[in-house]
C-alpha cells in the first residue's frame, strides 16, 4: 500500500492549492474529490450540447499572486493580460449606461465631469484603504492567543502602513471601515448608476443590503482582489474558469500530488483526539499523519469527523456559522449574441450590470430577509463567448450571470419557486437587451439549493460561510481556531470556509499548507 | 408577537402570577413548613429550603447518631435516555460511563472545551438506556448542544421528581422497618426501584454525609406519602428533618466540595483566574484519557503536559479549634498562598479541619510551613490568630458503617 504524508479532502481550487503547495514542499500528497472532476463551483461544465460555460465562479478578480507563483501556474498556462481587463457596464433602463474602464473605473464613460472628479477620489480611497487591509485579507490570522514575533511583526508593518496614511486619512479609514456602502457613496457621489454599481459590488455573495450596517467591508474584499498585479482588476478567463484549475491541476500533478476523482470522503477517522486518516464511502481506509480539509468547516466537523470527537462549545460555534447563500447562478445558451441597449461592442465583452441605484438593490434585498426572492432581481452578466468563441458554437452566444437575491431557504421552496424567479430574471434581462428572450436556446438556473447539491456547499453559499465582519479574520471559521489548525491535531482546514475567505483566491489553501509547513518542518 | 395577541387577557395574567411566589415550595414544603421552627430559609435554587429547621447542632448530631432527613429536591436533575445516552455522557463527564452498570451510582464532573469545570454530581443508571444526572447548577442547553449528534433525549426533571436524602446510623433500619423490602442488599452507590404508594421510587445508597445513608427520588405526587411513610418508620429510630447547615458539616468531615462555594463553576466565574480545572480541585482522578473524547480532553491533556495547572485543592488540619472559615493562607506566615472555602471544628474526628485552596506549588510539593490566618472576633475586636496548617488527606472521618455489608441495624 502506498502511504501519504498528507491527505488533501476535497478537489476545489482551494483543495489543489494547498496540495500543491505541500507537495513542492517535497510532501506526498493524495487528493480526494468527491466529485467526477475536480474544481469544484470553479469549473468549465457544458450545460447545453455545445455551450460551455464557468459554473458557478465566472470572473477571475483576486487569484493570490502567491499562488500563482509559488505554484508556477503562468508555467501551467495560466495567462492574464492587462489587454484582458475587463470593463464593468451600469446598464440604465432610461438612458444611457456608465463605463467603468481598465481597473475598476480607471477611465469613467458616461457621467458629468464632476462625478468624475469625485469618482476619481472616491477610488483612490478605496483602493487606499482596501490596500491596507490587503494583508490582513491574505496573511493567516493573528493568533490573539500567542502571537509569534512574526506576527507581531507583520501587524506591525499593517499599523505602519495605517500612520503612513496620514492623520486624517487614518481616522477616515476607521471611521468608515464598518459602515454601510449606500451612506458611503451617498457622501461621495452623485450618479445612481455609478452607487447601483458600487452598491452591487459591496453586496454581491453575501446577506446583505448595501444599508445593511458593514456592507462597505464587501467592496474592501473585492478590491483586496487582483488580476494580473492590479488591484481590483477583473478578466474572463479563457476557457472558462475550469481552464485556471487546469494550470492549478497541471502543477498540482507536476509536484507529484495523487488525485483521485469520484472519490467520497465518508469519514475522517480520529484516534485519540488525532485525526490519522480518512474512510470512503465504498470503505477504503487510508492513513496519513496530516489530513487537510478543504470542504465546508460544518460539513467537516459535524458530518465527517462528528460531534463525538469534538468538545460541545466547539460544536456550537460550528454549527452557528451563517451560511445561506443568496445568489443564483444563470447560465444561458442563445442562438446568436444579445444586444444590451446603448452598450457598444467593448461592453459586451465586459461585465454588465443590472444595479440601477443603490435603492433598487436594497429593495431587491429585502425579500430575501424574509424567505422571498426579489421580484426585480439585481445581477452581474457576461457573454464569454464573443472573447471566447470556443464556448458556444458558431453564431451562438454563452450568457452567465450571477443573480439576487435568491434565499437558500425560500419559503415556498425552489422547486415551486424556480419557474417563477426565472421569470423575473428573464423579464429584467428583456428589458435591457430586448429580444434576448426568443433566442434562448437552453437555461439552466442554478439556485442555492441546487448549488449545494451539485457542488456540495452547505447553504448554496459560495464563501462556505458568510462574509460579514463576525465571520472575518480572527473569527472565521470560528472564534479561537481561525489558523487553519484545528481541535484534532493533524486536521486542518484549507477551504474557503477559512479566512480569508471565498473567491477563486487560492489563500486559504496556501495559507493552510503553509501554516502546516511551518508546525511540522 | 402573534402569540401574545393571540392569548386571551385573563390567562396571561394569571401565567405572570408566578412572581408572587418569590421561592417556589417543593413537594415537601407541607411537611416542612410545620417542623419548621426556627423560619431559617435560603435561597436553592429557586426553592425555599432550610438552612436550620429547628437546633443546627443537635441537627448534625442526628445525621451522625441517629437518621437525618433532609429535602433535595431543589438539585437540578436531569433524565437522559436512548440508545446513545452512554455516549454522549461519555463524552460530556470525565468518568468512563461504560464502567457505570445499570443499577449503579457515580460521582463525576464535567468540563467546557477549555477544560474548566462546570458543575461536578452523580450520575445514576437507572438502565443501559436511562440516566440521571443531578448537579448545583443548570446545564439544559450545554446538554442539548451536547446531544447534536446523539440518539438521546434530554429532558429537565427537577419539578418532576422530588427527592430525599436519609443518612445517618439509623437510616437502613428506617428502611427496612418502612417496608422496603430488599434494601439491605444495596451496597455504597447501588441503586434499586422499590414499590410506593402505587408507584415506584428510587433508591440508592448515596449521599452527602459520608455516613450509612441512602437518597430516594420520587414522583412529585407520591411525596408526601414517602415523608409521612419514613417519619412513622423512623419514629423510634430517632429520626429527625434537617436543614443544610447540618449537612454542610457533614459532608466537610467527610471530604466533599461544594460546587460555587469551594470552587467557582466556569459559566459563574467572570474572573479569568477563578476558572479551575478538575486537576485544580482534586478531581482529577476522574479524568480517564483513555475512554475516547470528552470535552475538555485537549485542554486537559495540554495544561498537564505544559504544567499550567495552577491551583490545588487540599484538606486542612489546623491546630487549635477555631474555624479558620475564609482564612487566608499563609506560607512562612508571610507570604499569600491560598484560601480556606469551608471549615469547622470536627466533633467526629475532633480536629479543628479545613478545605482550602492554594496556588502551586504550595500544597502540591510544597507542604511545610503553612499558617492560616484567623480572625475570631471576641466582643467587638478582632483577635488575630496565626495557626499552623497541615496538608492532611480527605474524607477527614471513615466511618465503616458507611460501606458495610449487609448495612448495620442500629
Amino acid at each position: 500500500m502506498t502511504s501519504f504524508d498528507a491527505i488533501v479532502v476535497g478537489g476545489g481550487h482551494n483543495g489543489l492549492v494547498a496540495a500543491a503547495t505541500l507537495a513542492k514542499a517535497g510532501r506526498k500528497v493524495l487528493l480526494l474529490e468527491a466529485g467526477s472532476k475536480v474544481g469544484g463551483a470553479a469549473r468549465t461544465e457544458e450545460f447545453a450540447p455545445g455551450f460551455r460555460v464557468s459554473s458557478v465562479a465566472h470572473l477571475l478578480n483576486r487569484l493570490h499572486p502567491d499562488v500563482v507563483k509559488t505554484l508556477e501556474l503562468e508555467k501551467h498556462g495560466l495567462r492574464v493580460a492587462r489587454a484582458d481587463f475587463m470593463p464593468s457596464v451600469a446598464l440604465s433602463k432610461d438612458g444611457a449606461p456608465l463605463v467603468l474602464d481598465g481597473t475598476y473605473g480607471e477611465v469613467l464613460t458616461g457621467a458629468s465631469s464632476s462625478e468624475q472628479c469625485a469618482w476619481k477620489e472616491l477610488r483612490a480611497q478605496l483602493l487606499r484603504y482596501a490596500g491596507i487591509l490587503k494583508p490582513f485579507l491574505s496573511r493567516r490570522p493573528p493568533d490573539l492567543a500567542g502571537m509569534s514575533l512574526l506576527e507581531a511583526a507583520s501587524l506591525g508593518q499593517t499599523a505602519l502602513a495605517l500612520k503612513k496614511l496620514g492623520k486624517e486619512d487614518m481616522r477616515d479609514f476607521l471611521r468608515v471601515l464598518l459602515m454601510n456602502v449606500a451612506d458611503l457613496l451617498d457622501e461621495q457621489l452623485a450618479d445612481i448608476r455609478l452607487k447601483g454599481l458600487l452598491a452591487f459590488d459591496a453586496t454581491l455573495g453575501s446577506h446583505l443590503g448595501p444599508r445593511s450596517p458593514t456592507s462597505l467591508l464587501g467592496l474592501y474584499y473585492r478590491l483586496a482582489g487582483e488580476a494580473g498585479g492590479t488591484a481590483g482588476a477583473q478578466v474572463l478567463p479563457q476557457g472558462g474558469m475550469g481552464a485556471v484549475v487546469a494550470t492549478i491541476r497541471a502543477s498540482a500533478e507536476k509536484a507529484g500530488v495523487e488525485i483521485r476523482t469520484s472519490a467520497p470522503v465518508a469519514k475522517i477517522i480520529v484516534e485519540k483526539g488525532r485525526a490519522v486518516g480518512v474512510a470512503l464511502d465504498n470503505g477504503e481506509v487510508l492513513r496519513a499523519n496530516t489530513i487537510v480539509s478543504a470542504i465546508n468547516p460544518a460539513t467537516t466537523f459535524l458530518d465527517l469527523v462528528g460531534p463525538r470527537e469534538i468538545d460541545t462549545g466547539f460544536v456550537r460555534k460550528v454549527k452557528n456559522i451563517r451560511m445561506k447563500g443568496d445568489a443564483a447562478k444563470l447560465n444561458l445558451a442563445l442562438d446568436r449574441s444579445p444586444q444590451f441597449t446603448d452598450v457598444d461592442a467593448a461592453g459586451h465583452k465586459g461585465r454588465l450590470v443590472i444595479a440601477p441605484s443603490p435603492d433598487h438593490v436594497e429593495r431587491a434585498f429585502n425579500p430575501s430577509k424574509y424567505g422571498e426572492f426579489s421580484p426585480e432581481p439585481v445581477m452581474e452578466i457576461t457573454l464569454p463567448s464573443l472573447a471566447d468563441p470556443s464556448l458556444a458554437p458558431a453564431g451562438a452566444c454563452v450568457l452567465s450571470a450571477v443573480v439576487q437575491y435568491a434565499p437558500y431557504a425560500l419559503k415556498e421552496g425552489w422547486d415551486a419557486g424556480k419557474p417563477k424567479f426565472l421569470k423575473a430574471i428573464m423579464a429584467q434581462l428583456e428589458s435591457h437587451a430586448p429580444g434576448i428572450g426568443k433566442s434562448v436556446v437552453h437555461t439552466e438556473l442554478l439556485t442555492p439549493a441546487d448549488i449545494e447539491t451539485r457542488y456540495r456547499m452547505p447553504g448554496g453559499h459560495w464563501h462556505h460561510g458568510e462574509l460579514q465582519a463576525d465571520q472575518m479574520l480572527v473569527s472565521r471559521p470560528v472564534s479561537g481556531w481561525s489558523g487553519y489548525d484545528t481541535p484534532l491535531e493533524g486536521l486542518f482546514l484549507a477551504g474557503a470556509g477559512s479566512h480569508p475567505g471565498g473567491g477563486v483566491s487560492g489563500a486559504p489553501g496556501l495559507n493552510a499548507a503553509r501554516r502546516i509547513i511551518a508546525i511540522k518542518g | 408577537m402573534n402569540q401574545q395577541s393571540a392569548t386571551n387577557p385573563s390567562g396571561r395574567i394569571a401565567a405572570q402570577n408566578h412572581f408572587r411566589t418569590l421561592r417556589l415550595g417543593t413537594p415537601f414544603q407541607p411537611r416542612i413548613d410545620a417542623l419548621a421552627r426556627t423560619r431559617d430559609w435560603y435561597n436553592w435554587a429557586g426553592y425555599r429550603a432550610p438552612h436550620s429547621l429547628w437546633d443546627e447542632e443537635l441537627e448534625y448530631f442526628a445525621i451522625r447518631s441517629q437518621a437525618a432527613l433532609f429535602d433535595i429536591s431543589p438539585m437540578t436533575k436531569y433524565r437522559i435516555e436512548g440508545p446513545d445516552a452512554e455516549a454522549l455522557l461519555n463524552r460530556v463527564t470525565l468518568h468512563d460511563v461504560t464502567k457505570l452498570k445499570p443499577g449503579r451510582v457515580h460521582y463525576t464532573a464535567w468540563c467546557d472545551d477549555e477544560g474548566f469545570v462546570l458543575d461536578d454530581g452523580t450520575l445514576f443508571r437507572l438502565s443501559p438506556t436511562r440516566f440521571r444526572l443531578c448537579s448545583q447548577e443548570r446545564h439544559l442547553p450545554w446538554l442539548l448542544d451536547s446531544a447534536v449528534g446523539f440518539d438521546v433525549i434530554v429532558e429537565e426533571e427537577t419539578e418532576a421528581v422530588a427527592g430525599l436524602a436519609l443518612q445517618g446510623p439509623t437510616s437502613f433500619a428506617v428502611l427496612r422497618d418502612a417496608g422496603f423490602a430488599g434494601v439491605e442488599r444495596l451496597k455504597i452507590f447501588d441503586l434499586a426501584d422499590f414499590p410506593h404508594d402505587g408507584g415506584t421510587i428510587s433508591i440508592s445508597r448515596t449521599g452527602f454525609t459520608g455516613d450509612l445513608g441512602y437518597e430516594l427520588f420520587v414522583p412529585a405526587g407520591k411525596a408526601l406519602s414517602l415523608w409521612d411513610r419514613l417519619m412513622t418508620s423512623g419514629e423510634l429510630r430517632g429520626i429527625r428533618a434537617i436543614g443544610y447547615t447540618a449537612l454542610n458539616r457533614a459532608r466537610l468531615e467527610a471530604g466533599l466540595i461544594v460546587a460555587n462555594a469551594d470552587f467557582t463553576t466556569a459559566e459563574h466565574a467572570i474572573r479569568a483566574d477563578r476558572l479551575r480545572m478538575p486537576d485544580e480541585i482534586g478531581l482529577g482522578f476522574m479524568i480517564d484519557l483513555e475512554k475516547g473524547h470528552f470535552n475538555g480532553r485537549r485542554a486537559i491533556l495540554e495544561a498537564r503536559a505544559k504544567r499550567k495547572l495552577r491551583h490545588v485543592l487540599v484538606g486542612l488540619e489546623i491546630e487549635g479549634n477555631i474555624p479558620a472559615e475564609h482564612a487566608i493562607v499563609y506560607h512562612k506566615k508571610a507570604q499569600e498562598v491560598g484560601l480556606v472555602s469551608a471549615a469547622m471544628w470536627s466533633p467526629m474526628a475532633k480536629r479543628n479541619i479545613a478545605i482550602a485552596s492554594l496556588a502551586r506549588p504550595y500544597g502540591d510539593t510544597m507542604v511545610e510551613d503553612l499558617w492560616v490566618e484567623i480572625y475570631a472576633m471576641r466582643e467587638l475586636q478582632y483577635q488575630k490568630l496565626m495557626k499552623r496548617a497541615k496538608v492532611v488527606a480527605r474524607p477527614f472521618i471513615k466511618l465503616d458503617r458507611r460501606t458495610a455489608n449487609p448495612p448495620a441495624d442500629f
